[in-house]
């Protein structure tokens, strides 16, 4: 098991005490305390004492209220013009997974200016408050938040082939998707099994271990666009749609790198430039 | 019932056969918890063809009711012994099958075979166990029942309850198939066919060589909406081998026991055809997996039973892997 929050020691024993679950009945045990509001407690873990405010002029969060599958539930982060540049992180929380923090995202220069949009798709172990946090220069952090009825994300593997995932991991798309004037937009797709440590091999009884992708940093013309810290609630093959700033050099940069240490790396560039 | 050639036992003669085994062996569906059984003294499994039984599991999810019988079971009586041809979902159904086959004969249970990794389809496995038979599947089924083992016991068992769950656990194949084998219960062979990644990436085609019978497990679905745990493009791969093989029937891993070939792909390789085609024109377009959820395939709607709980998911688990095409 990973702790990709190294920071509080109380995460740490929270991801501790879901590991002891998981190996006891992971469902019906968190099932019992389904309700009870764990936000207070993780805010402090990862934010410590300051404020968290629900804000919806700084911060939209789409996620389907009903996941249809738990282990590939897609998110959309808007942040508005007026808010994005001076947005420095963005932060998505799932309240009741074993490991909260999905991901951070720290931007860079070129995340640009105009109407900043992030999707990717996420893990949701049960039913669950799913959040996005951004932090903007001037240390506040606006929330928004979105409840999702998903079960099982985590501890039930996606991969519907195991061989084939293994056989291509590190494999890498860059798409330019939309350049209309203003913000450009891009999507990254990594092939990835991101195994989540979660799941007990029944004929050796050993835990699998977990195997994801650690960091993802994504430079436009050598500026950066975001560079993101994740664990194991990101989906397997992890697919990230962004919006980003053009420049005088319109190359994408994708350098990724996993729990392994396996560094993987991909670039993009305007079809004649 | 199609694709009989009149050997299939006459529906009388098969109630009384029956109604006298089930007083020895209590064989029937008796109580509340089977409200949802068709006929009170219906047989737990049909003859389909000479030594073949076919049991037609509920077209439901897992829930108290059924008890997790929601998959299709058989088995085939030769000369010296009986294949079983998946389980049930819960030990109690593996029971059920249990002694519909003593009601039958009572020759050694040699072969116990899963066609695939999923609960419905193994659980039943723990009945078996004192017959000490072979526990046979595809060679990548123990890795993937494995991973999947914990969640598929804490969610089932919270669908049907403790004590419709009793005894269930988990029994892992002791021969794996890695390529085409044959199997001999005496005078009568049973072929296994391992397949490519399909509903699963541990598909495994068991044949009846005698009647010509082929058992698809969930590569065939009937009445009850597909679900892809494996790959579509796979499945379609498969499907369309399969149907280039000629069987006398076949026997879907869920809807009728017994089914004509190759009209009962029909439907299944024309659900997949739907969804490959539609979600490939919005991955042309760009457009998202929110996206593709929202719209794609709902022309099937009426097509199948539980659509509401399986197509969405189908949609999701179809456009995370042609995206990658
Ligand atoms: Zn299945």
């Amino acid at each position: 098991m990973i702790h990709v929050e190294r920071r509080s020691v109380k995460v740490v024993a929270a991801l501790a005490m879901a590991f002891a679950v998981a190996a006891g009945g992971w469902i019906s045990a968190n099932a019992a305390d389904a309700d009870e509001d764990i936000w207070p407690a993780l805010q402090k873990d990862l934010f410590g004492d300051r404020a968290v405010v629900e804000d919806p002029a700084a911060v939209v969060l789409e996620a389907p209220y009903r996941a249809e599958d738990a282990a590939l539930v897609p998110l959309v982060v808007r942040i508005p013009a007026a808010v994005a540049s001076s947005v420095k992180k963005l932060s998505l929380v799932i309240d009741k997974n074993p490991a909260p923090l999905v991901a951070d995202f720290t931007f860079g220069p070129a995340a640009g200016k105009g109407e900043r949009t992030l999707e990717t798709r996420v893990r949701v172990d049960m039913y669950s408050n799913v959040r996005a946090i951004v932090e903007t220069e001037d240390g506040t952090l606006h929330m928004a938040t979105k409840f999702v009825k998903a079960a099982g994300g985590c501890s039930a593997p996606a991969l519907k082939d195991t061989d084939a995932a293994l056989a291509d991991a590190g494999k890498m798309q860059i798409k330019l998707l939309a350049d209309g004037g203003g913000q450009r937009e891009a999507q990254l797709k990594i092939r990835h099994p991101q195994y989540s440590g979660l799941q007990l091999n029944q004929a050796t009884g050993y835990y699998i271990p977990a195997k994801f992708l650690r960091v993802i940093d994504v430079q436009r013309g050598g500026d950066r666009v975001f560079r993101m810290e994740g664990g194991i609630s990101l989906s397997e093959n992890p697919n990230i749609r962004f919006t980003y700033a053009g420049g005088s050099d319109e190359t994408l940069k994708v350098v990724a790198e996993d729990t392994d240490g396996r560094t993987f790396t991909g670039t993009a560039a305007p079809k004649g430039s | 019932m199609s694709g009989n050639d009149g050997r299939m036992l006459d529906r009388r003669m098969a109630i009384r056969l029956s109604a006298a085994a089930a007083l020895v062996a209590g064989l029937f569906r008796t109580g509340t918890a089977w409200s949802e059984t068709p006929a009170p003294d219906a047989p737990f499994a049909t003859e389909i063809a000479p030594g073949v039984y076919a049991h037609k599991g509920h077209v439901a999810l897992y829930n108290p009711g059924n008890e997790g019988d929601i998959s299709n079971a058989s088995f085939v009586v030769g000369r010296d012994s009986v294949a079983v041809i998946d389980t049930g979902g819960s030990a109690r159904v593996g029971a059920h099958l249990h002694q519909a086959i003593r009601s039958v004969t009572q020759l050694p249970i040699r072969y116990v075979i899963n066609t695939h990794m999923h609960p419905d389809h193994v659980f039943g496995n723990a009945a078996f166990e004192a017959d000490q038979p072979a526990f046979v599947a595809h060679h990548k089924m123990a890795r993937g029942l494995s991973a999947r083992a914990e969640r598929y016991i804490a969610v089932n068992k919270e669908a049907i309850g403790e004590e419709a769950f009793a005894g269930t656990k988990i029994v892992l194949p002791t021969l794996p198939v890695q390529e085409t084998m044959k199997l001999d219960l005496g005078d009568r062979e049973i072929v296994l066919e391992p397949q490519k990644t399909a509903h699963t990436d541990n598909d495994l085609i068991v044949r009846d060589s005698r009647t010509g019978t082929a058992f698809l497990g969930d590569l065939l679905f009937s009445e009850h909406v597909p679900t892809l745990d494996g790959s579509i493009v796979g499945w379609a791969a498969v499907l369309d081998t399969l149907s280039a093989t000629p069987a006398q029937r076949v026997v879907p891993g869920h809807g009728p026991p017994s089914m004509a070939w190759p009209d009962a792909a029909k439907p299944i390789r024309h659900y997949i055809q739907i969804l490959t085609d539609e979600i490939r024109v919005l991955l042309k377009d760009d457009r998202t997996l929110t996206d593709a959820v929202a719209v794609v395939g709902r022309s099937e709607k009426d097509a199948w039973q539980l659509f509401d709980d399986y197509h969405a998911r189908n949609v999701s688990a179809a456009f995370a892997e042609l995206e990658w095409e």
